[in-house]
């Protein structure tokens, strides 16, 4: 009886502090109320699952040829109309999404893991090491990316193995050096120094504090540089270095729709239009993400 | 400011050094004998050889690395595998096509996109607000290479407004002089010829633009709102100085950093799609040159014409710097 009465007494500011809730929960709060990013999460999913349930939904295989209806036009039986092979652009589109995604998120992740690895190295012990890193880091940046990933494709030979490890090269030094900048800011903080003087290991202050703590900047861009790793990875393919036929690749599709722009316009609308959805949702997303979970940003 | 620019310059010396090791270690890196991948599985062993002995490949690396770095030094690219001829001689008409459409473009994005961003923030919350700025999130998810079709498609193919592709009326060409169309017509005093490579040059310098453009208004719109919200404009805006006064006075000035940055940046891109742009258009620039080398195998003219476009980047970015630095005194103190 007594304690309920103290609880009423207290003033209303202590009960505040006690529902103050955690930045994670924050950040989702303000991430729901951006319309925008809530779009562009829709649009993402929408894709994410036409990937996954593509032989579902896919109205044809991706390599059902017919070629009595060869380049028909967008009709109810063939929604997207068809291509020189006359088959269905829709089902091609759709088994599409899981190229790009796969190849967006994988490189992505390549890039991420690399890129942190090196960027925590150049952060923590410093030094030479640092130098060296961001020296190497400075160089890769010194070449426009696209243009980089076409010379390591050049390189490796054309195909769409070689077109994610390009793309996901040509992205480590913008995680390296985004990991290395909070690194260097998170090991002044107090309770690394406490770490440090309780005798922990570099190991585990690396990999169970300072990483933990810079995770919000890595998943905003992470999730940018999925949309344009999409975007690379459809440029290569585009240019005869990433997937080969018939991959229904949406940048191949474009590269081949292109010699029957005249008669069939179809054929290169739809491709188009899934990259650029795709990519617009995981923008939408990712400026969404930026706002919600790095303050300092917020516009 | 001179300290700042001596300062700025020699801190490229590692990068460029680090850009000849990157591209000269390129050829080296291809799997199994380069020779042999350029050459195909029909080659015959003396040919193989021979190759082998023109690219130095017969040599310990540092050796070909110094040599490759003393040819670069004396302005020697090597030869095109493909046409035979000195790489020097017959890469300069095709950068400066590359030149001529990305200067267009970013001339392009700049005056569209800066002028849209201080519309929208002039006008914030309006419906040409809205408007641009969801045009701008459009823009920027937008494959170029898609948008280059769809424009080919529609402006050329469709309403036969503009040429499909090319730098030039094939039947009228241009005579070269600098290599740079706009100019060599204008200094040949001929409007017709004039006329028509201004008409090529607009669906490839549009689509070239639409990113940075894009990214220009977005970033405009931004710095110039939190600028028209500071005490200075506040004042001016109190004393009477009409709002064009203000905003492109006062206010623009004021927000050009940020911009300068994002176009410093942008370059970078407009000098990578040139390559997509270029190869949908058929424009005879440096971004075509390589990827016909790439299908060729050709790889000193794929070397040649990446390290020229890094090059162009990393000097393009200095230029930049140094622009801030006279623009905005703070900067060379940091």
């Amino acid at each position: 009886m007594e304690i309920s009465t103290r609880k009423q007494m207290l003033p209303p500011t202590v009960q505040v502090e006690e529902k103050v809730a955690s930045p994670w929960a924050e950040a989702w709060y303000s991430f729901k109320k951006n319309k925008l990013a809530l779009v562009g999460t829709g649009i993402v999913l929408f894709f994410i699952l036409l990937a996954i349930f593509a032989p579902l939904i896919a109205p044809e295989g991706i390599n059902d040829q017919k070629m009595s209806v060869r380049l028909q036009a967008p009709s109810a039986e063939h929604w997207f109309g068809t291509d020189d092979f006359g088959r269905d652009i829709l089902s091609r589109v759709i088994y599409g999404a899981r190229i790009s995604l796969w190849v967006g998120t994988f490189a992505v992740m390549g890039s991420i893991i690399v890129g942190c690895l090196l960027g925590i190295l150049a952060g923590y012990y410093g030094r030479w090491i640092d130098s060296l890193i961001s020296r190497i880091f400075d160089i890769m940046l010194a070449f426009p990316s696209i243009l980089l990933a076409i010379a390591i494709v050049a390189v490796l030979g054309p195909s769409l193995r070689n077109a994610l490890i390009a793309i996901a090269i040509i992205n480590i030094p913008n995680f390296g050096r985004l990991i290395r900048s909070r690194v260097l800011s998170v090991k002044e903080e107090e309770y690394i120094m406490a770490a440090k003087a309780v005798g922990m290991k570099d190991s585990r202050i690396l990999f169970q504090h300072i990483l933990p703590n810079s995770m919000a900047p890595i998943i905003v861009q992470g999730t940018l540089a999925i949309a344009t790793a999409i975007i690379e990875a459809a440029a290569l393919g585009f240019l005869g270095l990433g997937a080969e036929a018939p991959n229904p690749e949406w940048g191949k599709m474009l590269a081949d729709a292109k010699q029957f722009m005249i008669q069939a316009p179809w054929t290169m609308i739809f491709p188009g239009l899934a990259i650029m959805l795709t990519v617009l949702g995981f923008n939408l997303m990712g400026d969404g993400l930026r706002d919600a979970l790095d303050p300092r940003m917020k516009s | 400011m001179f300290a700042y620019s001596v300062r700025r310059i020699l801190s490229l010396v590692p990068v460029l050094l680090g850009l000849s090791l990157i591209v000269f270690f390129m050829i080296r890196a291809i799997p199994g004998d380069p020779a042999q991948v350029i050459l195909g599985q029909l080659a015959t062993k003396e040919a193989i050889a021979d190759l082998t002995k023109q690219l130095g490949l017969d040599q310990a690396w540092y050796i070909q690395y110094f040599n490759y770095l003393g040819d670069l030094l004396t302005g020697d690219l090597g030869q095109s595998l493909r046409t035979k001829s000195d790489i020097n001689n017959e890469i300069w008409p095709y950068l400066a096509a590359t030149m001529e459409l990305s200067f267009v473009a970013m001339l392009v994005a700049i005056v569209i996109g800066v002028n849209a961003g201080i519309i929208s923030a002039w006008f914030q919350n309006s419906w040409f607000d809205y408007a641009a700025m969801v045009l701008a999130l459009i823009g920027v998810s937008m494959p170029i290479f898609w948008l280059g079709l769809m424009e080919q498609w529609m402006f050329a193919i469709n309403l036969d407004w503009l040429p499909t592709s090319g730098r030039e009326e094939v039947r009228n060409p241009v005579e070269a002089i600098t290599n740079f169309y706009i100019i060599d017509t204008l200094i040949q005093g001929r409007t017709d010829q004039l006329v028509e490579v201004m008409k090529h040059l607009v669906l490839p310098a549009m689509a070239l633009a639409t990113i940075p453009m894009a990214i220009i208004a977005r970033i405009t719109r931004s710095t110039m709102l939190e600028v028209m919200r500071s005490d200075f404009i506040r004042t001016a805006r109190a004393k009477g100085l009409s709002m064009f006064w203000v905003v492109y006075k006062h206010s623009l000035k004021n927000a050009v950093i940020p911009v300068l940055t994002i176009i410093g940046l942008q370059t970078g891109l407009l000098l990578g799609g040139a390559i997509l742009t270029e190869t949908i258009f058929s424009w005879p620039g440096i971004g075509r040159y390589i990827y016909e080398a790439i299908n060729y195998r050709d790889y000193p003219v794929i070397q040649s014409g990446i390290l020229i476009i890094a090059l162009l980047f990393v000097l393009i970015n200095l230029v930049v710097d140094l622009l801030y630095a006279a623009i905005d005194p703070r900067i060379k103190y940091r």
